[in-house]
């Protein structure tokens, strides 16, 4: 497969195994650059198996996948490519800030950086604060500043906003926004089909298949509405 | 680079543990007066048997602390997270083996200096060198808790490795029989247990003067044993998993 520099993550007749269970089948799909995608599916969908496929942390993968043009894993990509997890994978006997200063020092990122994190995520006054004493909703920003650290080329963050509060949830939109214009590729992926609107391409993942891949516009022309749960329902229908 | 990072996050963690450092730092000291005060009215057996329980400690707490440290590593995320950053494993474990060698120099340090002072036990040889025989046990104790943590899914399963892994080895060891008045097949096996080697180099560091070389010899084999388990437990860690 050639690489076309439009595309961070090329991905052709890709089936995943996971945990002994085929999860993904026989998908294709592409990631434009400096565009965000929203993955978006039902759970159980094999969202989160195509995330650990483009970063590089999943056995069994068998068909063609390109990231940034290199195999997915790669030494080089270490560096460039940054996976917010869905759990917290973060430590819980530690404080905020030094968690993210753990991540710093291994990615190589400078220390003001954290601070600077710690504000965009609005974690500023948890700082000091220990992991296991923070709510759900702290948890999953800490391990989106930690995807942050040394300003990835692509960043590819598990259910970034479920369990935010909506002021919270448009901040963190804000921010994608200004890393898609710092020239950042993101891969979001989300259950709540509302927040397909805010992407600039939406994949559409169900039960291991790729219903489609459009922008918003482009699926609420082909299904004939703009709310995206009745698109949803809508090409499941056209499929079977 | 890592490594260091490593090192100071784990130390970092335990910081924010001050009862785990206590227990660390107080149980060995504690048991080694127990025992001390047991043979009260048989100094001669604390003189044998208290300076195998100074290789002990460090085996037991490393074992148990590693294990679950690892595990939680491999089951919180946080270790498939590592997994995506530059880090290598050898750094990873580099940095656990830094911290962990640290506590157990400070552990052996007050086990021996209690000991050594208000206990009266007496060892012939360095003092030193008894120390660093301990800090390679901790490296031992750290390279069999990484293997268990690869073969365990939960804190319940890798708590039952310790009576599977550590306590044959404190059967066989010869601090309840000497080794050399075990039968041909204990005898065997003792030989092929690194704490043998660990209990043969602190007698030789109680009853010979200086660092004789049976006790260096000894030391390096322990440490031998340390690497390799370490290195056996890094092939666990894997980038990609199922």
């Amino acid at each position: 497969m050639s690489f076309s520099p439009e595309h961070a993550v090329q991905a052709r007749n890709l089936s995943v195994w996971r945990g002994g269970r085929e999860v993904l089948h026989d998908v294709t799909f592409a990631l434009p650059a400096g565009r965000i995608t929203g993955l978006i599916g039902p759970s159980g969908g094999g969202k989160t198996t195509l995330m650990r496929a483009v970063v590089g942390v999943q056995r069994h993968v068998r068909g063609e996948l390109q990231v940034l043009g290199m195999a997915p894993g790669s030494a080089a990509l270490h560096r460039r490519v940054a996976y917010g997890t869905q759990s917290q994978a973060a430590y819980d006997d530690l404080s905020v800030r030094e968690n993210l200063e753990y991540f710093a020092a291994i990615v190589g990122a400078p220390r003001a950086q954290v601070d600077r994190l710690l504000e965009r995520v609005d974690l500023e006054a948890a700082a000091g604060q220990l992991v296991r004493s923070l709510s759900g909703g702290q948890r999953s920003r800490i391990s989106l500043a930690t995807a942050l650290l040394g300003d990835p080329k692509l960043l590819v963050l598990d259910e970034p906003t479920v369990g935010l509060d909506p002021v919270l949830r448009e901040r963190l939109w804000e921010l994608f926004r200004e890393l898609i214009s710092a020239g950042a590729t993101l891969l979001v992926s989300s259950h709540v089909m509302d927040e397909a609107a805010r992407c600039d391409e939406v994949l559409l993942l169900r039960d291991g298949r790729v219903l489609a891949q459009a922008t918003p516009a482009q699926l609420a022309q082909r299904t004939g509405t703009d709310d995206l749960e009745q698109a949803f329902l809508r090409l499941v229908e056209q499929r079977s | 680079m890592g490594a260091a990072a490593t090192a100071t996050r784990v130390l970092r963690q335990l910081r924010h543990d001050p009862r785990t450092i206590g227990l660390l730092l107080g149980v060995p000291a504690l048991l080694m007066t127990i025992f001390r005060f047991v043979y009260d009215h048989e100094h001669a057996v604390f003189e044998h048997a208290g300076p195998m329980l100074m290789v002990l400690f460090p085996l037991v707490t490393m074992f148990l602390v590693s294990s679950v440290a690892l595990l939680r590593e491999r089951t919180s995320g946080t270790l498939e997270r590592l997994m995506t950053t530059p880090l290598s494993r050898f750094a990873l474990l580099g940095g656990y083996g830094l911290a962990f060698t640290l506590l157990a120099t400070v552990q052996a340090g007050v086990v021996t200096a209690l000991s050594l002072g208000a206990l009266g036990l007496s060892l012939a040889g360095s003092t030193a060198l008894a120390v660093v025989l301990a800090a390679a046990v901790a490296l031992l104790g750290l390279g069999l808790g990484l293997l268990a943590s690869a073969f365990a899914r939960s804190e319940f399963q890798v708590v039952q490795f310790f009576p599977a892994t550590i306590l044959p080895q404190l059967l066989l060891c010869g601090l309840l029989v000497p080794r050399a008045r075990m039968g041909g097949v204990l005898h065997a096996i003792s030989d092929a247990l690194p704490m043998s080697y660990a209990v043969d180099g602190i007698r030789h560091v109680a009853e010979e003067r200086g660092a004789s070389a049976a006790a260096v010899g000894d030391l390096a084999i322990v440490l031998a044993f340390a690497v390799g388990a370490i290195l056996l437990g890094a092939l666990t860690l894997r980038r990609r998993t199922d």
